[in-house]
């Protein structure tokens, strides 16, 4: 599998080439414009960048007054802040008022590393999750990221998007298809089934490698929409499968983990299952790879979960 | 375009109604309907440009209530400039009505919804950046309570409309010095309040905002000075035309009961000869 760029460097790139050709589609930043990789962005196109400094409640309100007026509109701001700070707009002025503004939530999860819990984002897809009317999508690679940009564009209501900063292998062959709401299953198997969002679904996807030398199949499915959870597919996987483990950069509760239990518990469906996220703890301090290994979100911690799972001895 | 005694007689009728539509509800904002609604008046009757028919016009005037919770007196406004028709003020709070507490969308007329405070002038300022790249000739008006003012996103928003010059923006305060705690001042001051504003880049003027003369007057100038937003510092009395609500806290959102509601009415109504008689002579 090959490696790609940051998601970052993906959705600046794909919205410059957008916005270079409608001159409706703006950014909004809060002193981000350099950690969003924006400044050639407003170089160039200096006329649809707005700045707002570092003010996240402002940088919600004044997307929303935009976009109200038909603006093509991308909040951009570091993950941490956009839906703690700005979660009181987040909540009115987009996702009650039903204003199509996109937030795009930058250096997301633990992307942040030894910079600390101040500028971790834990907690984002719990407290927008519980929000009515606001989509949540963590795409897990440059055509995720792509496709979404290119998906949100015109969709008539509040999206939020988080990526992370480190460069993400290419996942998926040139012709699969994306949408919104609707997951990706990148390999098919019967013993185990991974169900991971963001830059987790890489971990996963190597789990599942590791696990194939073993002689056990697994299904690793990219649920890079969080809200609304493709039921459908991770059905499916329950059915089809001996156990289920979820993978996210998140805190274990209120994400993708206790979506897809709440979803398969209230269907009637019990298997082996394990949420793999960041514990309810203080985080363990260093870089985004070593916090992810800590918590087994890595190859090895993966597949070790799944061995557990289907109660099998490491070969 | 109506009079200023047309308006002012339009007041009165407007502050009928609020109690009415407060006592039947049993549930409103008393006070602070009565010491904004003048303004309401003015913009919609004399100064926005927008109608039922245009509601939804790129270049229309935009109004947001960013203190929400005087939200009975924006519907009374609404209805009588036929937004919606006025017997759907009667459904206020009501289980399954559109007319709920706060101003939402729901409601023909209304921008977008709004309530928690100090959100309005964030969106305002998106709205008339807007109007400005797209050399719109819309202003936007936004209506602050005094209270309201603490919130610090009032102030983020404040920054960025004088940076980028939004002279488009039309702020107003309602200053009833009033908030449900009591005195603004002793509460956490706001003075000098003007001085703050035009130190955060305002142009800014002050008027008796229970005034109709003085009202119609500031907004006639608007834009006060090229390339900076426009305060206006509306001074009211919160509880305003009725004596024994007026600057008394407890009516902040205190429910009428029938011998303040049959009270009130008697002084309005008296108001109103008074007003008629001074027209005749
Ligand atoms: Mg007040």
């Amino acid at each position: 599998m090959e490696l790609g760029r940051p998601n970052l460097d993906e959705f600046a790139s794909t919205l410059f080439a957008l916005a270079q050709h409608d001159r409706n589609i703006l950014v909004v930043t809060s002193d981000s414009r350099g950690s969003g990789k924006l400044t050639p962005f407003g170089l160039q196109l200096p006329d649809q960048l707005v700045e707002v400094g570092i003010a996240e409640q402002n940088l919600v309100g004044v997307a929303a007054g935009l976009a109200s007026t038909g603006k093509r509109v991308f909040a951009v701001s570091p993950a941490c802040f956009l839906t703690a700070r700005g979660l009181e707009q987040i909540k009115n002025d987009l996702a009650y008022s039903d204003i199509p503004a996109k937030i795009i939530g930058i250096s997301a999860g633990v992307s942040y590393g030894a910079l600390g819990s101040t500028h971790h984002s834990l907690h984002d897809f719990a407290v927008l999750r519980a929000i009515h009317n606001i989509t949540i999508i963590a795409p897990a690679d440059n055509f995720e990221t792509r496709s979404t940009i290119q998906a949100i564009l015109d969709y008539p209501h509040p999206v939020y998007v988080r990526f992370g900063k480190a460069p993400q292998y290419h996942l998926h062959p040139p012709d699969t298809r994306f949408e919104i709401g609707k997951a990706i299953t990148i390999t098919g198997g019967h013993d185990v089934c991974f169900v991971a969002c963001g830059e987790t679904v890489s971990m996963a996807y190597a789990a599942s490698q590791v696990l194939a030398a073993e002689g056990l199949t697994c299904r690793v499915i990219s649920m890079h929409t969080v809200k609304p959870l493709d039921v459908e597919t991770l059905v499916l996987a329950a059915q089809e499968t001996k156990a289920l483990i979820t993978v996210e950069e998140h805190s274990v509760h209120g994400g993708l983990g206790e979506a897809c239990a709440s979803a398969l518990l209230e269907r009637g469906f019990c298997l082996p299952f394990k949420i793999t996220g960041i514990p309810d703890e203080y985080t363990v301090t260093g870089s985004q790879a070593e916090i992810f290994n800590d918590y087994g979100i890595s190859p090895e911690g993966l597949a070790a979960t799944a061995r557990q799972l289907l109660q099998r001895q490491p070969t | 375009m109506l009079s200023e005694h047309e308006l002012s007689l339009k007041s009165i009728e407007y502050r009928k109604t609020i109690l009415r539509i407060i006592k039947q509800a049993k549930a409103g904002h008393t006070g602070g309907s009565l010491s904004c609604v003048d303004i309401l008046n003015v913009l919609y009757n004399q100064v926005l440009r927008v109608s039922p028919e245009t509601f939804h016009h790129p270049e229309r005037d935009r109004y947001i209530q960013s203190k929400g919770h005087s939200v009975e007196a924006l519907y009374t406004v609404l209805a009588d400039r036929g937004f919606f028709p006025c017997q759907a003020l009667d459904t206020l709070c009501r289980h399954q009505s559109h007319l709920i507490g706060h101003p939402t969308r729901k409601v023909n007329g209304i921008e977008l919804n709004s309530g928690a405070l100090g959100h309005g002038l964030s969106i305002g300022v998106g709205m008339a950046l807007a109007g400005k790249m797209d050399h719109l000739p819309y202003r936007v008006y936004v209506l602050l309570g005094d209270g309201e003012l603490a919130e610090g996103s009032c102030w983020e928003a404040s920054m960025t409309a004088a940076h980028y010059g939004l002279d488009n923006l039309v702020a107003i305060v309602d200053r009833n010095r009033l908030q449900i705690t009591g005195n603004t001042e002793t509460v956490n001051p706001l003075e000098p309040l003007a001085a703050k504003f035009s130190a955060f880049g305002y142009a800014v003027r002050s008027v008796d905002g229970n005034d109709i003369h003085e009202l119609v007057n500031a907004f006639g100038q608007v834009p006060f000075e090229q390339g900076k937003p426009n305060l206006i510092i509306a001074r009211t009395i919160k509880g305003k035309g009725v004596s024994f609500m007026e600057n008394n806290v407890t009516w902040h959102h205190h429910v009428p009961t029938d011998s303040e509601y049959a009270a009130a009415l008697c002084e309005l109504d008296a108001a109103r000869a008074r007003l008629q008689e001074a027209a005749w002579s």
